[in-house]
């Protein structure tokens, strides 16, 4: 045992200040003269090394908290589809808009159906989706507002090279579907399902359901409910030697990691793909930022955001398509209102960052700039 | 065989080369497991050597419910504080979820109870002795746990090699609450997870190895100071 350890401790005196603090280490942790003439001096000094050395990871830890709270600028939470995320298409157009708005978009890559429920519990503010049942049934409810069709694709149905199915060539979803669950259950095909409500998901299910199918009811050795993402489904899809149904933006993006696989059945009309954008209902939620999910909506379908879209290539080919501005086609893929809202979206003064702002007030006169940003506040929608 | 090789030889590269993510993700998954287990150890030790030295009613079944939670699954927590900290939940007014502050607090949860099990242990193992030598020389309460602590420190340290461990290895319950995004809450294991379904092997694999290298450094370093503590 020390010998030191039983002196008692000066209390530090009276006044909490840091000066006093101080006073109180520097007397009770300092070896004085005396301390080095005796034991207790090698541990003081162990004692002062042991403060130091904890007030320096103290002071370290602190600064770094208060790092992550002041450079918290403007945040916007995205959620989205694991196919518009694992493609690389958010990597590559969202930085865009960051800059010019100065503001942190952070994306969570999940299924169509999980990134509704975030936003229904108000821990998103823009989902980026694409089923057209779960989106009405989101802004029916109440939890979303002004959604506008943005983009679109295809669904293509993969497969093993060898085709067991022997589907390759068609042009009809539910016959190939048809197919490939009579193989199964002859034991020699097998169909790997995301099983996670995406919108993938939800299609698939769909197409079994028109025939009258519920593979996802029983326990059925050739259908494999994977509950994962696109990309992991493609990835077991290898592995297996199975079919699956895919968008066509993530086939192209892992083509070449999935050497026994290859495009069997495509361009059939319920396998186009377009994808809605939805802000959060700020009278649901006020705490979340509206206002920027409103730019990023107003930036993905302008015409500079749309031609971002389309510009994006993976192996020379285009991942997804301009929709927002293609009112004919929007109609027909399920946004019925869709010049209302681009309209609505296109008339929302945006609150530009301190460049944007100097560069405004040099072009247009100062009455209107405030104008408009009045009129930010005052969120109608055209109904 | 091929892949794991070239995953190998990437791995050497991206952490020779100072890849910016990587070593982000790496800074991130440090701070928020060594933030962890520094609040977690701050308030760990001082209750776990309090329930540890002093005699009471219910000691015993305090004692089992902590031993209980020390092996609390990382992602009933990361679900319990997801539940707490959405919008919709009790503490949604601080909009704390999918920020590194909400993977801190799931950590927390998992490292306080270990923390606390393993000091109890060590100082009620020593605490008796020390206790009526102590008492003999005249201290007071504040000075004998003082000194049991000091005692204690090898089994104290023990608890945050273990609850460091756990946390930084840890993946369900921060990928629940921080929602792996990237520059934001990405950390070394949900990495791991995201590049591996991506099928970038060869990241996943670098980032394993970080992993390793850091859980490493950090053991030997404790180790060293627990056998140094030893000496003594």
């Amino acid at each position: 045992m020390n010998e030191g350890f039983m002196e008692g401790l000066e209390e530090p005196m009276g006044g909490k200040s840091v000066l006093n603090y101080c006073r109180y280490v520097y007397k009770n942790i300092t070896p004085t003269y005396s301390d080095k003439h005796n034991g207790a001096s090698l541990m003081n000094q162990r004692t002062k090394i042991l403060v130091l050395s904890s007030t320096l990871v103290v002071g370290v830890i602190l600064a770094a908290f208060s790092y992550t709270q002041s450079s918290r600028q403007q945040s916007l939470v995205l959620a989205t589809t694991t196919s518009t995320y694992d493609s690389g298409l958010l990597d590559y157009i969202i930085p865009v808009f960051e800059r010019r708005d100065s503001v942190k978009v952070n994306i969570l890559s999940k299924g169509t159906g999980e990134s509704i429920e975030i936003v229904k519990r108000g821990d998103a503010d823009v989902v980026l989706v694409h089923s057209r049942r779960l989106e009405e049934q989101f802004v029916a409810d109440g939890y979303g507002v002004h959604r506008v069709g943005v983009m679109y694709n295809d669904f293509i149905i993969i497969g093993p090279s060898s085709d067991p199915a022997a589907i390759a060539g068609g042009s009809n979803a539910k016959v190939a579907f048809e197919q490939i669950a009579k193989a199964g259950a002859e034991g020699k095909a097998v169909f790997v399902s995301r099983a996670d409500r995406s919108g993938t998901n939800m299609l698939e299910l769909s197409i079994w359901d028109t025939l009258g199918l519920h593979p996802s009811d029983k326990n059925s050795a050739w259908y494999v409910e994977a509950a994962a993402g696109m990309a992991a489904v493609l990835r077991m899809a290898n592995e297996k030697n199975a079919y699956t149904l895919t968008d066509r933006a993530t086939w192209l993006s892992f083509r070449s990691q999935l050497p026994d696989l290859t495009v069997l059945v495509e361009k059939d009309q319920i396998l186009l793909n377009p994808y809605g954008l939805i802000p959060i209902n700020p009278e649901k939620y006020p705490q979340r930022n509206f206002k920027k999910a409103v730019a990023l909506a107003k930036f993905m379908i302008s015409e500079e955001g749309q031609r971002l879209i389309e510009s994006f290539r993976k192996e020379n080919e285009t991942l997804f398509h301009p929709l927002a501005r293609d009112f004919q086609l929007a109609h027909k893929l399920g946004f019925p209102d869709q010049e209302y809202e681009v309209a609505w979206y296109d008339s929302q003064e945006v609150e530009l960052s301190f460049v944007g702002k100097m560069a405004l007030s040099s072009i247009v006169n100062h009455e209107i700039a405030l104008k408009g940003k009045f009129e930010l506040f005052s969120f109608e929608s055209h109904s | 065989m091929n892949l794991i090789l070239e995953g190998i030889v990437k791995a050497f590269w991206l952490i020779v080369s100072f890849d910016r993510e990587v070593y982000e993700i790496m800074f991130l998954s440090l701070r928020v497991s060594g933030i962890a287990v520094l609040i977690g150890s701050l308030l760990g030790v001082p209750s776990g050597a309090t329930i540890g030295l002093k005699e009471f009613f219910g000691k015993r079944f305090l004692v089992s419910i902590v031993n209980t939670f020390m092996g609390l699954p990382p992602v009933v927590v990361g679900l319990l504080v997801y539940l707490l900290l959405s919008t919709s939940g009790p503490l949604g007014a601080f909009q704390l979820l999918y920020t590194p502050e909400a993977m801190i607090m799931a950590q927390l949860i998992m490292v306080i109870p270990i923390v606390m099990g393993v000091t109890i242990s060590s100082v009620s193992s020593i605490g008796k002795a020390i206790r009526e030598k102590a008492l003999s020389l005249g201290a007071t309460n504040w000075q004998i746990t003082l000194k049991v602590l000091k005692e204690a420190r090898l089994g104290i340290l023990t608890a945050l090699i273990v609850s460091f461990g756990a946390a930084i290895s840890e993946v369900g319950a921060v990928m629940i609450v921080g929602g792996n995004i990237r520059w934001a809450t990405r950390v070394l294991t949900t990495a791991i997870v995201f590049e591996t379904e991506l099928g970038e092997f060869g990241l996943a694999i670098a980032l394993g190895l970080i992993l390793l290298l850091l859980a490493f450094v950090i053991n030997w370093a404790l180790t060293y100071l627990q056998w140094s503590g030893l000496r003594r």
